[in-house]
């Protein structure tokens, strides 16, 4: 169907001439600088301000940064860039409307939550393989004081955190996808469905989260005819470690057995051990300063070939959850492939 | 009042069976030596401060109080208060330290939005509960005792 | 000195350390936000004000019992009951803040210095 670059399955599109990731940057703050993936970022922040007036102003500068990193590594300028898809976690997601005002590409807000940088390489690659981009930068980014404010209690409020909860990170990454040849290739995309099995624990994102991985990676694998084994990797992005112990267990329950050292998950990798962060990382800053930075790199050294970021976004809001409301959550999938 | 909505039958035992238990023992223990210390430390210096001519013990108990706040403020301000608290949970939640933090904490977030729209407005956004629940609940117990004739 | 306060400040440790343990057990078994906790403590506190007995446990524990959040409660009806003794039904309206001024002003105060001076962290 459709031009001959696409094989629709399901809510998946297989690339019979897939979109390339032509190149990508991570940048992130001090916290994530500390952390075992501190050497994959292309830039780190001394502190979480960085001489900002705010931590919103922080966030969106960290966004054109990376932005403008990602399209200097692809050796490309800022006009080569047809369109602009760029999302953050802050209300009517100002940070990417100023980095888009800045940029002054054709621009399209996204809001997936954490999911958005992987929503952005989803509609990147079909745009491309539809014919109507050459070129698109996709991006995401969150902070964690932006984050905190937003959706839990002012930075200096004393409040007690559980256990399972998790830690926003203060990072963004950007990627440069195109038509052109290069070595990582997008291979085949899974638009994830809205899963919301009455989780209201706002403190337990990585459990709201996980149904929606499970089903994900369960289209995934059949409407594209692999088995799990068939990625090096499968990463999810930022269920922490109480959302991948579930996220194991809901597939296996499935009949998909991931192998524990083939799945990962971004935030137990962002800030490896470290007590402080609870169950994990979160964010859009999280699975885009993973995929954008870590990953991207492991795949141009051969280190990895095959991989599957299924990134996964809780879809609240605080008046939803203050209102008793469930936390309905998504996760979007991209294959990226050496070929 | 919206009802609820409960995790769905099926999933309720799986994300039980994963969910990392809060500290209970442990979180319940520190907060009771912390704010127990907290309050014996104030008690020192409250029998101190009364040794004071002049001084009521009732005065001694206010000076105490507002050094106790302004404490808690510069704490915040410092930015340790949330550092403690996330050890010591209810020890420093529960004593007037939690409250003064609750309005520093909202006054210097807010800062950002300016001083009016900002902090002002948003000032009492965490404290404004205790105060709304307090004065409500403090004026129907005293309507109730000046009815019952019992004031 | 402190030969002659210890049995005081002991009762301060306990009392305080009670409701803190209290607030805690809220917070992890009934798992409430700190609202809701801090909400609950200070109509407690108001109601054991309006039967008079946290008077007599602040006479006897002293900071143990004023400095934790439910004395809020109690200050408040004291103000309240003050008035109405004195000024009746009107009473009630203009002298309920008494007790409690302290504390917000200080608090009120304090808050609006510490945003002068600093900008908050991480």
């Amino acid at each position: 169907m459709m031009n001959g670059n696409i094989v629709r399955q399901g809510q998946s599109w297989i690339f019979t001439v897939p979109p390339t990731l032509i190149a990508a940057a991570a940048i992130g703050g001090p916290k994530e600088g500390k952390g075992p993936l501190g050497a994959d970022f292309d830039y780190l922040f001394a502190d979480n301000r960085d001489g900002q007036e705010s931590f919103e102003q922080m966030e969106q500068k960290m966004l054109q940064i990376v932005c403008e990193m990602a399209i200097a590594k692809a050796g490309c300028v800022v006009d080569d860039m047809d369109f602009f898809l760029c999302g953050d976690l802050l209300n009517q997601i100002t940070s990417s409307g100023f980095t888009a005002r800045a940029l002054s590409r054709p621009y399209f807000g996204l809001f997936a939550a954490c999911a958005t940088a992987i929503e952005g390489v989803i509609l990147g690659s079909l745009l491309i393989a539809s014919g109507a981009a050459n070129k698109i930068m996709c991006a995401a980014g969150s902070h964690t004081c932006t984050a905190e404010r937003q959706f839990r209690y002012p930075n200096e409020y004393g409040c007690q955190k559980p256990p399972q909860s998790q830690y926003t990170t203060t990072a963004a990454g950007a990627a440069v996808i195109g038509s052109e040849e290069g070595t990582i290739k997008i291979t085949a995309v899974t638009t994830g469905r809205v899963v919301d099995l009455g989780v209201t624990d706002s403190f337990n994102m990585g459990g709201a989260m996980a149904p929606a991985f499970a089903d994900t990676i369960t289209a995934h694998l059949l409407q594209r005819g692999v088995s799990a084994d068939y990625y090096d990797l499968i990463l999810s992005g930022d269920l922490g470690r109480v959302g991948r112990d579930i996220a194991l267990d809901l597939l296996y329950r499935r009949g998909i057995v991931l192998n524990e050292h083939r799945y990962v998950d971004c935030g137990c990798l962002i800030y490896g051990d470290d007590k402080s962060v609870f169950a994990g990382g979160s964010g859009c800053g999280c699975v885009a300063s993973v995929s954008f930075g870590h990953i991207y790199r492991r795949l141009m050294s051969g280190e990895l070939n095959r991989v599957l970021i299924a990134a996964t976004g809780a879809l609240l809001s605080p008046t939803s959850s203050q209102q008793k409301q469930s936390i309905p959550g998504i996760s979007h999938a991209v294959a990226l492939e050496r070929i | 009042m919206v009802k609820k909505p409960k995790v769905a039958s099926w999933y309720d035992p799986i994300i039980k069976a994963h969910g990392t238990p809060r500290p209970l023992l442990r979180n319940c223990l520190v907060a009771f030596i912390f704010g127990g210390a907290l309050c014996a430390v104030a008690e020192y210096f409250q029998l101190l401060i009364s040794l004071i001519p002049g001084i009521s013990d009732k005065d001694a108990s206010s000076i105490v109080m507002v050094i106790v706040i302004a404490l808690a403020a510069l704490l915040t301000g410092l930015g340790v208060f949330d550092k403690i608290a996330q050890q010591v949970g209810a020890g420093l939640a529960v004593p007037i330290t939690g409250f003064a933090n609750s309005i520093t904490s909202s006054t210097l977030e807010f800062k950002s939005e300016g001083y009016v729209l900002g902090s002002g407005c948003n000032g009492f956004k965490l404290a404004g509960a205790v105060i709304f629940f307090g004065i409500g609940s403090a004026v129907v117990v005293a309507l109730i005792e000046l009815i019952l004739g019992i004031v | 000195m402190i030969g002659e306060w210890w049995i005081d400040i002991l009762k301060a440790f306990l009392v305080g350390g009670c409701f803190c343990l209290i607030g805690q057990l809220l917070f992890d078994v009934a798992k409430l936000t700190p609202a809701h906790t801090m909400s609950i403590l200070v109509t407690a506190g108001s109601i054991l004000g309006g039967f008079g007995v946290y008077t007599k446990l602040a006479d006897w524990a002293g900071a143990g019992a004023t400095l934790p959040i439910i004395s809020f409660g109690n200050m408040l009806v004291i103000g309240a009951l003050e008035g109405a003794r004195n000024n009746g039904f009107w009473g009630i309206w203009t002298g309920i803040l008494g007790g409690v001024s302290a504390g917000i002003a200080a608090s009120v105060f304090f808050a609006f210095v510490v945003a002068l001076i600093f900008k908050p962290k991480t």
